[in-house]
C-alpha cells in the first residue's frame, strides 16, 4: 500500500533519478476543517502519474496540472484552496476548510 | 528540492535519524538539517521546537517565511513472541502505518507461513534487540509469557527510550515479572513504565480483539488523547 510520506518521497527519488522530471507538492499551511495534514505531500511526474495526496481528492487534478508547469519551467510555485478562494467553485474543499499547497521540481543536478 | 537533499532525506530515515528540511518559501532555498546540525543552523531554537512536535509547519523569521520539513523516525513495534495475538496484530500494525517486528527464538513458532510479511527474527531478544536499537520512537510488547524470553526483552526496553511498553499477563503473573525485575536492578519507577495488564480496556477476548487492545493502546502513547473530557 503506497499511502504513507515514507514511501511517497522514496517513490520520488527513485522517479527522478531514472530520469522521469518530478515535482513535489506539500501542505505548507491549512485552515479550518482540511482533509490532510500539513506536510502531506503528492509527488506527479511529467506524465501526469501521482502519488499521495494534499487534499483527500477534492484539488489533486489542480495541482498535478500546476506541477506540469513547475516540471517545466524548473520554478517553485504555492497554490492556495478553500471556499474563500474564488477558484472554490471549478476546485474546491467540500469540507470548507483551505490549505494552501508548495510545489516545487525535484532538480536531478544541483542548479547552483 | 535537489535530489541529492531528497536522497539524503530518504537516507536519514531509512536509518531512523530524525532530520528537519527547511524551504525558504518565497525563493525555495533548502538545507537539510541533521539531528546533530540543529545546534549550529541559524533557525536553530525554531528547528528543535518544530522537531519536538512531530510535525512539519511554517514559521517565520527575519522577515522570511520557511517551511519546515520535519522527519522523525517511523514508529513501529517490536513484540516478542510468534503467538496468535501478533499474528492478529500484523495486518492491523500494518494497516495502521507501523512497522512490525515479531521476535522469538522458538523456531515452531517464529514460521515465515505464520507471519507472512512481517520482520520475523528466530532469534533471543539479547542478540536482536541491540541489533535493532530500541529507540524513542519503538514501541515494545511482550507476549511470550515465558519469562525466558519476555523478561530480557523488557530489562531492554525499560534501559531505552521506548514511547511504550507493554507485558501480556494477568495482574497475578505481572506481580511476579515486577519482583523479577526488582531482582534484577529496576526499581518501581522504571517498572511503572510498562502497561500491564496490556492494552486498553475494551473487554478484549479474542486474540485478535486483544491485539486491537494494545495496538489502540499504543496510538494514544503515540498521539496523546486529544478530547477533553466531558
Amino acid at each position: 500500500m503506497i499511502s504513507t510520506e515514507t514511501d511517497i518521497l522514496r517513490a520520488a527519488e527513485e522517479w527522478a533519478a531514472s530520469g522521469r522530471g518530478v515535482a513535489i507538492a506539500t501542505v505548507v499551511e491549512t485552515w479550518g476543517s482540511a482533509p490532510r495534514p500539513v506536510g502531506s505531500h503528492l509527488v506527479i511526474d511529467g506524465e501526469g502519474n501521482f502519488l499521495g495526496s494534499v487534499s483527500g481528492g477534492c484539488v489533486e487534478g489542480a495541482v498535478v496540472a500546476e506541477a506540469a508547469d513547475v516540471i517545466a519551467d524548473g520554478r517553485p510555485r504555492t497554490l492556495e484552496f478553500g471556499v474563500a478562494d474564488e477558484a472554490a467553485w471549478k476546485v474546491g474543499l467540500s469540507c470548507g476548510g483551505r490549505i494552501k499547497v508548495y510545489v516545487e521540481p525535484v532538480r536531478a543536478e544541483a542548479a547552483r | 528540492m535537489d535530489l541529492a537533499i531528497l536522497s539524503a532525506l530518504n537516507a536519514e530515515r531509512a536509518a531512523r535519524r530524525a532530520a528537519v528540511l527547511v524551504t525558504e518559501l518565497a525563493g525555495g532555498a533548502q538545507r537539510l538539517v541533521r539531528q546533530g546540525e540543529i545546534a549550529a543552523d541559524p533557525l536553530a531554537a525554531l528547528i528543535e521546537a518544530q522537531l519536538r512536535t512531530g510535525k512539519s509547519g511554517s514559521v517565520e523569521a527575519g522577515g522570511a517565511s520557511y517551511f519546515l520539513t520535519v522527519q522523525a523516525p517511523h514508529p513501529r513495534i517490536v513484540v516478542t513472541g510468534a503467538v496468535h495475538i501478533s499474528q492478529a496484530m500484523a495486518p492491523m500494525a500494518q494497516a495502521l502505518d507501523l512497522d512490525l517486528v515479531v521476535i522469538d527464538p522458538r523456531t515452531a513458532f517464529a514460521t515465515p507461513e505464520r507471519f507472512p510479511g512481517v520482520t520475523l527474527l528466530a532469534e533471543w531478544p539479547e542478540e536482536a534487540l541491540p541489533r535493532l536499537g530500541l529507540d524513542g520512537y519503538t514501541a515494545f510488547v511482550a507476549l511470550t509469557h515465558d519469562p525466558k524470553i519476555d523478561d530480557p526483552g523488557l530489562a531492554a526496553a525499560l534501559r531505552s527510550d521506548c514511547f511504550y511498553i507493554g507485558a501480556l499477563g494477568s495482574r497475578k503473573t505481572h506481580g511476579k515479572r515486577l519482583e523479577r525485575l526488582a531482582a534484577a536492578g529496576f526499581d518501581a519507577g522504571a517498572t511503572g513504565r510498562i502497561h500491564a495488564p496490556i492494552g486498553l480496556d475494551i473487554g478484549a477476548v479474542s486474540p485478535a480483539e486483544i491485539a486491537l487492545a494494545i495496538l489502540a493502546e499504543i496510538v494514544s502513547s503515540l498521539r496523546g488523547p486529544r478530547r477533553k473530557p466531558a
